[in-house]
């Protein structure tokens, strides 16, 4: 019985490791980065799948519009609201607009929308993704020739890539428009007056860094919703698991990357 | 289906008689638990090899193996002559395209119609037109009986019309050797025996060599040119049809009654 040959178990995965529970944290870790770094050299190699990727921008973006159009109103006018007595107290009313608008674009539109995605899109992918391998869909494309990492995995995650910095943007105007609303509710601002005053209160430094980051808030569901649906083990149980931890994760990851980013920003500005 | 006038043509390819699949004393474990222990396989050209075996002794891991999806710990796979733990990725993609896998489960692609199931084998193919391709689409189909499915989704479809409709997608490439990864699971008496006669089809019209595996004993009955048994990783034994039901071993009986 002298199995000593290539594909055999590395020494760590032969004894009980010390810290099992560490032990499968930093292994995740290292899943994840192999993962990523597959992705940067799949995306760079031809061949692109491109209808693939225009198919998948199209069911992760356009079909989000809603969604998001939805949250982004509701945010922008009970943030609006809930300002209001706050600054009346120092009579600083009129700075309302100027408020709601620097809060909304540099952190609220770009967090609450990138999460609402990871609830929504993440999920999808953990579970589509999933799902494909249990059913052997994706073991189907490899035999056939077809590389499933490329057609599967890259087109996912570069259309979550692109198309979440268009659904925080267009968040964000549906959220500064309800914020226009709410303080018509109190008071008479006309539209031009509202959005001149808005536009006179962001700079290039509120925009630039909150619209960059958004751009890895998508790379971040997508890679996540990819990773835990592409290498699910637990048959039709780990399709649900695949979903449910692809938007913890996703979540979580979304946190710490604007955390960072705000650390970042404050460096440069 | 008179199993001698089969083998009458087992060398399609004058010149060319090594087997079409040689599996060498390979072994394969996951983490503490040894499945593969030193099995051996030989398939010859044009025959119909059944794989009987109960569930969880490594049949589907067998037959992964041979497409590259696991990779053995140990020993050889030939195919077509080429040992394919060598291949570069390139050359294994062309070599997976002359095997046929009819997977468990079907494994359709759930989000495209049947036509597009079809279609994607071919979609890397560039010699092909559009119209050359809907012609090979509908010709795979019209071959298992299912034209007039060419629109539907693989949600509608019944267990029975999946298998064709994946069968007719691994054979869209004209396979030299097909793995059929139990067939007939989960279907009638009837529809089995229509898959199963379909198999011989396969067989007959395009001259491969196939490996199915499968508990239908009935089925085996019909397509099986030679049968072989696993038990605990290795094979236990192998023999025709009629052989094998006449054993001394009462394990291998055990299939046939
Ligand atoms: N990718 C895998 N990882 C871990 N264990 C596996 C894997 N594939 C198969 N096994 C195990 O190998 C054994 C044989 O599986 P399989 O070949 O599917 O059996 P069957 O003969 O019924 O087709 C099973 O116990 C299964 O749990
Ligand atoms: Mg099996």
């Amino acid at each position: 019985m002298d199995l000593a040959k290539n594909k055999r178990p590395s020494p760590q995965e032969e004894s009980e490791p010390l810290f099992p529970s560490l032990y499968n944290f930093f292994s995740a870790i290292t899943a994840l980065t192999l993962f990523t770094g597959r992705y940067f050299k799949s995306v760079l190699l031809p061949p692109f799948e491109f209808n693939e990727l225009v198919r998948q921008s199209f069911l992760i973006g356009y079909k989000s519009f809603p969604l998001v159009g939805i949250t982004g109103f509701i945010m922008g006018l009970v943030l609006t609201i809930q300002s209001r007595p706050t600054l009346a107290e120092f009579g600083a009313e009129s700075w309302l607009p100027a408020m709601v608008a620097v809060s909304i674009i540099r952190e609220i539109g770009p967090v609450i929308t990138a999460l609402i995605c990871a609830g929504k899109v993440g999920s999808g992918i953990g579970a589509e993704l999933a799902s494909m391998r249990v059913t052997e869909q994706i073991d189907a494309m490899e035999v056939s020739g077809i590389n499933p990492f490329k057609y599967i995995v890259v087109t996912r995650i570069l259309a979550c890539t692109l198309m979440l910095p268009i659904l925080v943007v267009f968040s964000d105007v549906i959220a500064l428009l309800g914020s226009f609303l709410a303080v018509n509710i109190n008071g008479d601002v006309t539209f031009t007056l509202y959005f001149s005053q808005v536009i006179d209160s962001l700079a290039f430094s509120d925009v630039f860094p909150a619209f960059v980051k958004t751009f890895f808030f998508g790379f971040a569901i997508g890679l996540i919703g990819c990773f835990k649906g592409y290498y699910t083990d637990k048959g039709t149980e780990g399709v649900g698991l695949a979903a449910n931890s692809a938007v913890v994760l996703s979540s979580l990851l979304i946190f710490i990357m604007d955390m960072i980013a705000v650390q970042i920003t404050d460096l440069l500005y | 289906m008179d199993k001698n006038s089969s083998n009458s043509n087992v060398i399609e390819k004058p010149g060319k008689d090594e087997p079409a699949l040689q599996i060498v004393n390979i072994h394969k474990s996951f983490k503490h638990n040894s499945i593969l222990k030193g099995l051996n396989i030989t398939l010859g050209r044009g025959e119909n090899l059944v794989v009987l075996g109960k569930s969880g002794t490594g049949k589907s891991v067998t037959i992964k193996c041979i497409v590259g999806l696991i990779i053995p710990d140990e020993g050889n796979i030939t195919v077509l002559g080429k040992n394919i733990l060598r291949l570069k990725d390139k050359e294994l993609n062309e070599l997976r395209k002359k095997i046929g896998f009819l997977f468990q489960s079907a494994a359709l692609y759930d989000s495209m119609t049947v036509r597009e199931n079809l279609n994607f084998p071919l979609r890397t193919n560039k010699s092909l037109s559009e119209d050359e391709k809907e012609e090979l689409v509908r010709e795979a189909l019209e071959n298992v009986g299912l034209l007039d499915a060419i629109d539907k989704m693989p949600s509608e479809l019944s267990g029975g019309m999946r298998k064709r409709v994946g069968l007719a997608r691994t054979l869209i490439l004209k396979p030299q050797i097909m793995l059929y990864d139990e067939p007939t699971n989960g279907l009638d008496p009837i529809t089995s025996k229509e898959i199963g006669n379909l198999i011989n089809d396969v067989k007959e019209k395009y001259h491969t060599s196939s490996i199915i595996i499968t508990h239908d004993i009935a089925c085996a009955k019909i397509i099986a040119d030679r049968i072989i048994v696993l038990k605990d990783g290795v094979c236990l034994t192998e023999g025709t049809y009629e052989e094998l039901e006449n054993s001394d071993n009462l394990e291998v009986r055990a299939y046939f009654e």
